[in-house]
């Protein structure tokens, strides 16, 4: 008898033990981005990552504004355009659709999210850019990124939105169907209200993952470190330019991308703490 | 179905008090002092001061969410499960205070049966739903695991209905079946007392009787404190009834003592109007 | 009364108009999806067989097959569940059954791991090849590539393991109790199993994730194509060998293909696979309420 409860306490600690390792891998994280980019940050003032006159590395200039921009560009791009495709998806799954197609397409779109990055990268690379190219050449672009992005974040937009809406009691669309609203007024006037919250907070859940995105903007986008002037102008991203000069940077310029690196995980854990804040706050 | 029971010829008068032998003679087994119980602050149950006596079936009445459920919880110290649950008083099972910090609530467990109000059958096979509470209080030699599984299942009655498929899913029986294997995973471990929530609330009317049944042959044998919504069956097999109201938005017992007393001659007038439908 | 009918016929019209837009952007989106898996499939198959599958690559790529590329993706798959597996059952074990939802130990844990969820994968990278390669001195090798993971699929597998152990109806629980039996052989012996289908689909959903990345690879299991010797070994994962023969080997389109299709194809069956284990686990749910 006594055995088992000391069982119990045993297990209790094991269990413990499992749990803060796994929450410190997170400053462990942390600690190790800190680390490794503080020769930088301790000897050039963060201004300089804005003012410098351009991106040279080896010659010590490190101006990250063409990436930020580029990022931020591409990201806005995709989110313009899987913003309304995700939430037509997933009122289409909800309202729209006869019960034999609601499934498949959701199985689909989940299917969908489950396609790897280095995937989408590869055929934008061998389809999309081929096409822009014919439209406006060099073909390897910020549409081509945006377009590759938008299909990355569509199934985070779709699910996000599919569940939010689900939370709605039905009761009010029950009662909102009996005062004759029409379908779109109960979608429009009770539905979108009610789910505002978890369909914002996947919103920006996927604006977390499209600037952390890597390798399918690194296939597709050109990566010329620039100010684009237009739609058709290559870019790069915060991301890939880690992925790209990681492999050869030295002494400050590697620090100098594990600063970029910091910059994107800051970023990023601002919006997931914005997302869940969000969140919480859904109608329940 | 009709299991006849000689203790219960005609179920519908009041007295069946001598039948058991323990009840001759009541001895008190639970001993309840000033217990209050508090979810989160609320008062749940205020102040309950009651003897549940060996071998007697008691049966606990009174409207919803007057703390019938709560008290049954706290004798077998299930509230701890609860969060934010604080119980205060005390409860002496065989004299001894079960909230003492050095009680073994899994022996007490043990000693105290419960069954639900809803069949709650793991979803294991039947075999397996006696056998792991079996093998976790260390009964694990085989022949004594088969020998006691028989038993039980004998005892409730079931033993005939599925002795050929003991291996397939628990879930697979219907109701009243799987309400009658809880009560026999609850019987296998040699529980003194059995607690037993609702325990033909969700049944329909013949499982129900059947499940009834079942409860009357146990008496005697067991201590068995029941909570039922079911005025009629309290009348039918209970030898003492305890009647809460709820005062305050907190439960309180109102009135307790003999079946035939709490039914035909109740002290307090709210009791009278409770058994006589006109309140609650 | 006319005015009445043509006031009530305008939310007629703009629902079937917004029906229509419905339509015609799913319609886009599943062309979109079928677009992609034609695609592969027609630059894939051709060069897709047997040998292919079993070779070595040889010519950067060129020729022979993904054998060892395969073996390396497996090698450094294991690495990453054998690690991460324990501490992320343990840590969903802790959160769903033995601390409060609101306590601060709870909380904390939480939202380090929520925090992990949104960390993107470069900078998984980056931190690999810091701690890994570099500090613990394992080098470009298979089992800096899998410990890497391992950070990465925490998050996905405690918060589907967690998800599903709440599942499990707190009837149980109290019916356990009420027997008398301890927590641990609760949680041993009838929460586990029962939640075994969110667990597994849970698994299979960190291994669809482990076998599609490429970003968190590219700095810690490195490029290396040949069959990998030990998990110290540098060896190149699938993602990457798709990555490096579209990005980095002029006419290595063809195997770049075929590789895509095969890691697809892998992918739609693991996935397919964890959404019928959780599919079935609600239909049960269903039925024994």
């Amino acid at each position: 008898m006594f055995q088992s409860v000391q069982n119990d306490a045993l297990t209790c600690w094991v269990l413990r033990a499992g749990a803060v390792i796994s929450a410190l891998v997170m400053l462990l994280i942390l600690a190790f981005l800190l680390i490794e980019s503080w020769p930088v940050l301790d000897q050039i003032t963060p201004a300089r990552f804005f003012t410098d006159t351009s991106w040279h590395p080896i010659e010590g200039t490190y101006n990250l504004t063409p990436m930020l921009s580029g990022t931020l560009l591409a990201s806005m791009g995709a989110l313009l355009l899987a913003i309304p495709l995700g939430i037509t998806s997933a009122l289409f799954i909800v309202f729209y659709a006869p019960t034999h197609l609601a499934l498949p397409y959701k199985r689909m779109i989940e299917l969908l999210a489950g396609i790897p990055s280095v995937v989408f990268g590869f055929w934008g690379l061998t389809t999309l850019v081929p096409l822009i190219n014919q439209l406006h050449p060099p073909g390897a672009s910020l549409l081509a990124a945006i377009l590759v992005l938008t299909l990355m974040i569509l199934p985070t937009i779709t699910l996000t939105t599919y569940s939010a809406l689900k939370a709605v009691p039905s009761e009010f669309l029950h009662n909102a169907a009996a005062l004759g609203l029409s379908r779109w007024g109960m979608i429009h006037g009770i539905a979108f209200p009610a789910a505002r919250s978890g369909i914002v907070a996947g919103v920006i859940l996927a604006a977390g993952r499209a600037i952390g995105e890597t390798m399918a903007v690194l296939m597709v986008a050109g990566n010329v470190v620039q100010h684009p002037e237009g739609l058709f102008d290559p870019i790069r991203t915060l991301a890939a330019n880690i992925a790209l000069e990681m492999a050869y940077a030295m002494g400050d310029h590697r620090a100098v991308l594990f600063v970029s690196g910091l910059l994107l995980m800051l970023l990023v854990m601002v919006l997931s703490a914005m997302a869940s804040k969000i969140g919480k706050n859904q109608y329940a | 179905m009709n299991q006849t029971d000689n203790n219960r010829e005609n179920p519908f008068t009041l007295g069946p008090l001598q039948m058991g032998p323990a009840c001759c003679d009541p001895q008190p087994v639970i001993q309840v002092e000033n217990l209050s119980l508090q979810y989160d602050g609320k008062t749940a149950l205020d102040n309950v001061t009651l003897d549940i006596y060996r071998g007697c079936i008691t049966a606990l009445i009174g409207p919803s969410g007057c703390g019938k459920t709560s008290f049954l919880s706290a004798i077998n110290r299930l509230t701890d499960l609860i969060p934010e649950c604080k119980v205060q008083g005390c409860i002496r099972v065989d004299g001894r205070n079960i909230y003492e910090p050095t009680h073994n609530v899994q022996a007490l467990r043990r000693q105290i049966g419960m069954v639900f109000q809803k069949p709650t059958p793991f979803p294991l096979s039947i075999r397996r739903n006696i056998t792991l509470p079996l093998r976790e209080h260390g009964i694990t030699q085989r022949t004594q695991v088969e020998t006691i599984t028989e038993q039980v299942l004998s005892d409730v009655g079931l033993w005939d209905e599925v002795c050929d498929r003991l291996d397939t899913a628990a879930l697979s029986l219907s109701g009243g079946q799987q309400q009658r294997l809880c009560i026999a995973r609850a019987l296998a471990l040699n529980p003194q007392i059995l607690l037993m929530d609702e325990p033909c609330s969700a049944l329909d009317p013949i499982a129900s009787g059947v499940v009834e049944d079942l409860i009357c042959r146990l008496r005697g044998r067991y201590t068995i404190v029941i909570v039922t919504h079911n005025l009629a069956q309290a009348r039918r097999i209970a030898n003492y009834a305890a009647f809460f109201w709820v005062k305050e938005r907190a439960g309180q017992l109102v009135e307790f003592g003999r079946c035939q007393h709490i039914f035909e001659s109740p002290t307090h007038e709210l009791t009278a109007a409770y058994v006589n439908g006109a309140r609650g | 009364m006319l005015e009445v009918t043509t006031i009530n016929k305008w939310p007629h019209y703009r629902d079937r108009f917004v029906q229509l837009v419905i339509y015609l952007l799913v319609f886009l989106v599943s062309a979109v999806f079928a677009w992609i898996l034609f695609d592969l499939a027609r630059g894939g198959l051709t060069h897709l067989s047997w040998e292919f599958l079993i070779e070595s690559p040889r010519d950067a790529g060129r020729a022979g097959g993904i054998g060892s590329v395969l073996v390396s993706t497996l090698l450094i798959l294991l690495v990453a569940l054998t690690a991460a597996l324990p501490l992320a059952w343990t840590t969903a074990a802790l959160l769903a059954e033995y601390v409060p939802t609101t306590s601060q130990f709870g909380v904390t844990v939480r939202f380090s791991l929520q925090v992990l969820a949104g960390v993107p994968s470069i900078v998984f990278g980056l931190f690999g090849n810091a701690f890994f390669s570099v500090y613990l001195g394992l080098g470009f090798s298979i089992l800096s590539g899998g410990l890497t993971l391992a950070c990465m699929l925490l998050p996905i597998l405690v918060s589907t393991a967690e998800a599903g152990l709440r599942a499990v109806p707190q009837s149980y629980r109290l019916s356990a109790a009420a027997l008398g039996m301890s927590r641990t052989a609760t949680l041993f012996h009838l929460l586990l199993p029962v939640a075994a289908p969110t667990l597994a689909a849970g698994l299979l959903l960190g291994i669809g994730r482990a076998i599609a990345e490429t970003a968190a690879l590219l700095f810690t299991s490195g490029y290396v194509d040949r069959m990998p010797g030990s998990l110290l070994d540098s060896g190149r994962a699938l993602a990457l060998h798709i990555f490096d023969l579209s990005m980095n080997v002029p006419g290595g389109d063809t195997p770049a293909y075929a590789s895509a299709l095969v890691l697809v194809v892998l992918l739609l069956c693991i996935n397919m696979l964890a959404m019928k284990l959780a599919y079935g686990l609600q239909r049960r749910k269903i039925m024994t309420t």
